[in-house]
């Protein structure tokens, strides 16, 4: 039993309706009491899908469970089929259903129906959204392909082709990303193949091996079928994602690679801003700042490469709730001389942030949560999402333009320079306070950790939360004078700088922190 | 159409009588854990544990949009593989959540602990639970238990299962107290309200569920039970049997919904029928001219109504009364008659629709073409994308829309998507 807030994933029955509602001709019938159907607004909601997702719940009730709860599987998979006319069927169940052992999948299978029907045992008690996706997936390909070992098509005369792998309906920038990297490949002469699940019909799937490679986008999702695409169908994988303006160019010479194709010529390109804009003068105020980076891992681990370099920040912080992936995301993590932060507690997050301090936090809706809890400017760079999170405009976050978006979307929290300087150097300006920026006003006081066993109260807008900070007696004690001139730092760095000072207090011996103490701090970390 | 006399209607006739279609197949609508999404700020030192699967909380934080910064009073205890298998005791484990959430917020003075569907199916006894917590934490935390399960509870009745739950707890009143008892969740401004005219009538009031979960309404046989909300069946009976009377009356929407909800009361404490008109007057006076605004709007109009809240009935009747629309369908998960017993006669007779099988009923929302269909937010954005304008009906229930002074609001909720409609040249 686990205590949660708020779930960075839905159960695995969510991530097998985003691969149905990807597909076109794909009907899933998902075995489920009365309010399951709620999963159905995070598409039309947050997405603004115009159609419903091709789902079918059987809809049981308490008095339904004494008596026939199977049959009403294959009345709904009747009415679904007949109604739906689906070209392939998902059968499966929720959490609850699970608990009943009507086997919905077998009872489909024996109803004899003229299409693929792939049932689905996904365990809600152990398992979630993403991997929920990823067998899902997983078994419509196996189904649909059939695991007889094909020839590998002649490439004789004809382009290079590629089949793109991952991406779906509630997937961070999906369908901008996609659109990008058909472009980027275009420019190396490569076509593609199928792209799948998204807008892939039950028809083009089967027609995968047709492709002498696959690129796995989105390795949630994805990994588990082009792994097998590789073993049995000896399918080359390409894993390289494309995010940011170096692993683009990694993945084109992974590209280039693995199909023989020229890629020196597409390694540079006028489309790509971020190297100078990050390089213009303007941008040295990023320099150093420090980030927490949290997300799926594929998410994550791209954007901690960008901050540190492509921007030049410190990447304080890095952590995934994609616990299938903890080990891609643990070696990135030593790469910055961190331990890797793979969890999928809210709290635990919440926890490791404020004791990062960072000055920008990379994460999802949950972070956006912390951060604005903890008054940190943050990016969205991985789901869950918000609907905000959906823009109407093309922002894809791989290729040469989403590193560009991904420049514009995380400067934009910051504050700028001069700003900065301004509130740094008249911080007693009364109409600087704590909210004399565009960070936006804050709803009370800040989240300013003081010192042993203390409880800070962070007022939120509309309630009250609470923070127990361990207590450590070790910590030195500020004196009056100490503490006046810490609050003439800026809000956005006090915190560091406290945290600094009683570090370096506590590991000389000293007992009282005065302005000396806090000068001396300063001057011993630089900044 | 200020001062207008509204229809008069014969009690016999209205939709006291209108066939009802009743069906079942696949429901799009909320189980009864989606109610702590306004329970859980309502009762602002109480806190919702459900125990449940990740589906639940995957729900719950859906429903409320993951728009709430603030630290929700709310979370789930999420059943694993061990729970389930045996290997780890659900009562041992349960104890633990709790342990770890009360340290955490010792701000909280109740905890309600909400079954769901899996708890409900592995039969883990939350009943016993929340006593034998209750003994550890007496006198400091409450521990109470309810079922939000969508095997048993749609969307609202979850609100009626909580309130259910505090029945048993609430003080005595002595019987000679005589008081009104307003029950269900209404928005803080709204409630101020009612304690204003019911002040002004001289009729003592309480409200429950309360702002605070250890100020409990006194209840006893002095108690006059007066719904606020079309949904609260098994609330009511437990009142009731706690000697409360319940008063009869059409529900608090539109200028005739709260006028009768109000005379209700004044006629059970014998008030003057100058003195209460005097009373609402300039309330209701400023609601009809707020109503009349829309009417232009709304006249004429042709509603659809999918099955949600339970509010449909009384909503049907405020359109159909006070802004002239015409009923196609009025779809209610459940059809309580002796909770909507003032309230059908009222209705133009039309199609009521009872349970869902919510493809059928698309098929004939379709083939009817409506001019504003009230439906959930599943529904909604795929019926626009057909041509079809809109009403989230989950808005109804977490906005103010009762009273005089929030009747022009509620108005304003329906005419809204067709006065966009009318502005959008894209």
């Amino acid at each position: 039993m686990q205590l949660t807030l708020w779930t960075y994933e839905g159960p695995p029955h969510v991530g097998a309706m985003r691969v149905a509602t990807s597909m076109e001709g794909v009907h899933y019938v998902l075995h489920a009491p009365q309010g399951d159907t709620y999963a159905d607004l995070l598409f039309t909601m947050i997405e603004r899908r115009s159609a419903r997702p091709p789902v079918t719940y059987t809809t049981f009730q308490a008095r339904d469970l004494g008596g026939d709860t199977a049959n009403l599987v294959v009345t709904a998979v009747q009415e679904a089929y007949a109604r739906f006319k689906p070209r392939a069927l998902l059968v499966g169940e929720s959490c609850t259903a699970e608990l009943i052992q009507d086997q919905a999948g077998a009872l489909a299978m024996g109803m004899q129906l003229p299409i693929p029907v792939v049932p689905l045992e996904l365990p809600s008690y152990s398992k979630k959204e993403n991997w929920g996706a990823s067998e899902t997936f997983y078994h419509l390909t196996r189904t649909l392909i059939g695991a007889t070992a094909r020839p590998r098509p002649e490439r004789a005369g004809r382009r290079p082709r590629v089949n793109l792998l991952g991406a779906t309906a509630l997937g961070f920038r999906c369908r901008d990303d996609v659109r990008e990297v058909r472009e980027l490949l275009r420019t190396i002469g490569v076509d593609v193949h199928v792209v799948a699940p998204l807008d892939a019909t039950p028809e083009a799937l089967a027609t995968l091996t047709d492709a002498d490679a696959n690129v796995v986008l989105y390795g949630e999702i994805a990994y588990t079928t082009a792994a097998w695409l590789q073993r049995v169908h000896q399918m080359p994988m390409i894993r390289t994602v494309p995010i940011g303006v170096g692993a683009t160019r990694d993945f084109l010479t992974e590209v280039g690679t693995a199909l023989g194709v020229d890629v020196r010529a597409a390694l540079e390109s006028p489309a790509a801003r971020l190297p100078w804009y990050s390089r213009s003068v303007d941008s040295t105020y990023l320099t150093g700042k420090r980030v927490f980076v949290f997300g799926d891992a594929t998410h994550a681990i791209a954007a901690a490469r960008i901050a540190r370099d492509e921007l030049g920040f410190e990447v304080v912080g890095l952590g995934t709730y994609s616990r299938e992936m903890a080990r891609e995301v643990r070696e990135a993590a030593q790469q910055y001389g961190l331990e890797a932060l793979i969890c999928d507690d809210y709290l635990a997050v919440e926890e490791a942030i404020t004791k990062a301090a960072p000055e920008l936090v990379l994460g999802t809706q949950m972070e956006r949560h912390i951060a604005k809890r903890l008054h940190i400017p943050c990016a969205v760079i991985s789901g869950p999402f918000h609907v905000q999170d959906v823009p109407a405009r093309y922002s894809p976050q791989m290729g040469w333009e989403g590193a560009n978006v991904i420049f514009d979307a995380w400067v934009h929290p910051l504050m700028m320079g001069l700003e900065e300087h301004l509130i740094t150097m008249f911080s007693e300006d009364f109409e600087f306070g704590e909210a004399g920026s565009h960070l936006g006003a804050r709803g009370g006081s800040p989240s300013t950790p003081t010192t042993a066993g203390t409880t800070v109260v962070l007022e939120a807008p509309a309630s009250v939360a609470t923070v127990t900070l361990a207590a450590d007696p070790a910590l030195p004690a500020w004196t009056p004078e100490g503490e006046k001139e810490l609050k003439k730092i800026p809000f956005f760095v006090r915190k560091k700088a406290r945290a600094n000072t009683e570090r370096f207090a506590a590991e000389r011996g000293i007992s009282r922190i005065d302005v000396t103490t806090l000068y001396e701090a300063k001057a011993h970390y630089g900044k | 159409m200020t001062g207008t006399a509204l229809p008069v209607m014969n009690a016999a006739t209205g939709c006291v009588e209108a066939p009802v279609l009743r069906e079942r197949g696949q429901r799009e609508v909320f189980c009864g854990l989606t109610g702590i999404v306004w329970l859980h700020r309502k009762m602002q030192d109480a806190f919702f544990l459900v125990v449940g699967s990740r589906t639940c909380a995957h729900l719950i934080q859906s429903a409320a949009g993951v728009m709430i910064f603030a630290e929700p009073r709310f979370a789930t205890a999420i059943l694993g593989d061990r729970d389930l298998a045996g290997m780890a005791d659900c009562n041992e484990e349960l104890d633990r959540v709790v342990r770890e959430l009360l340290a955490r917020r010792p701000d909280i003075t109740t905890l309600f602990l909400v079954g769901s569907c899996p708890s409900e199916v592995i039969k883990l006894d939350l009943g016993r639970a929340a006593e034998r917590l209750g003994g550890e934490y007496a006198g400091r935390v409450r521990i109470l238990n309810y079922s939000g399960s969508g095997i048993e509870t749609t969307f609202t009745q979850g609100e009626d299962a909580c309130l259910k739950a505090l029945v048993p707890v609430l003080p005595e009143a002595p019987a000679t107290q005589e008081s009104v008892l307003v029950c269900g969740t209404l928005a803080d401004v709204v409630e101020d309200q009612f304690g204003r005219i019911f002040a002004e009538l001289g009729i003592p009031v309480q409200f429950f569920p309360p702002r605070r979960a250890t100020q409990l309404p006194a209840i006893g046989a002095g108690t006059r039970l007066l719904l606020a909300q079309p949904f609260l069946n098994e609330t009511a009976r437990a009142l009731q049997s706690r000697g409360a009377t319940l008063l009869s009356a059409p529900y608090p929407l539109g200028v005739e919904g709260t006028t009768a909800w109000l005379r209700a009361a004044a006629e059970a404490f014998g008030i003057a029928p100058e003195r209460f008109a005097s009373a609402i007057a300039a309330p209701a006076q400023r609601a009809r001219t707020a109503v009349a605004r829309y009417r232009p709007t709304l006249e004429g109009k042709r509603l659809f109504f999918f099955p949600d809240s339970q509010l449909e009935i009384p909503l049907a009747r405020f359109l159909a009364r006070e802004l002239g629309v015409e009923l196609l369908e009025v779809g209610t998960p459940y059809l309580d008659r002796a909770l909507v017993a003032a309230e059908l006669p009222l209705v133009p007779a039309t199609q009521l629709a009872e349970g869902q099988d919510v493809e059928k009923q698309l098929d004939r929302c379709l083939a009817a073409r409506p001019d504003l269909t009230i439906c959930g937010l599943g529904l909604a954005n795929p019926l626009e994308a057909e041509g079809l304008r809109t009403k989230w009906s989950i808005e109804l229930v977490f906005s103010p829309i009762h009273g005089f002074d929030q009747a022009g609001d509620l108005a304003e909720l329906f005419a809204r998507p067709l006065q966009r409609i009318a502005r959008l040249k894209v």
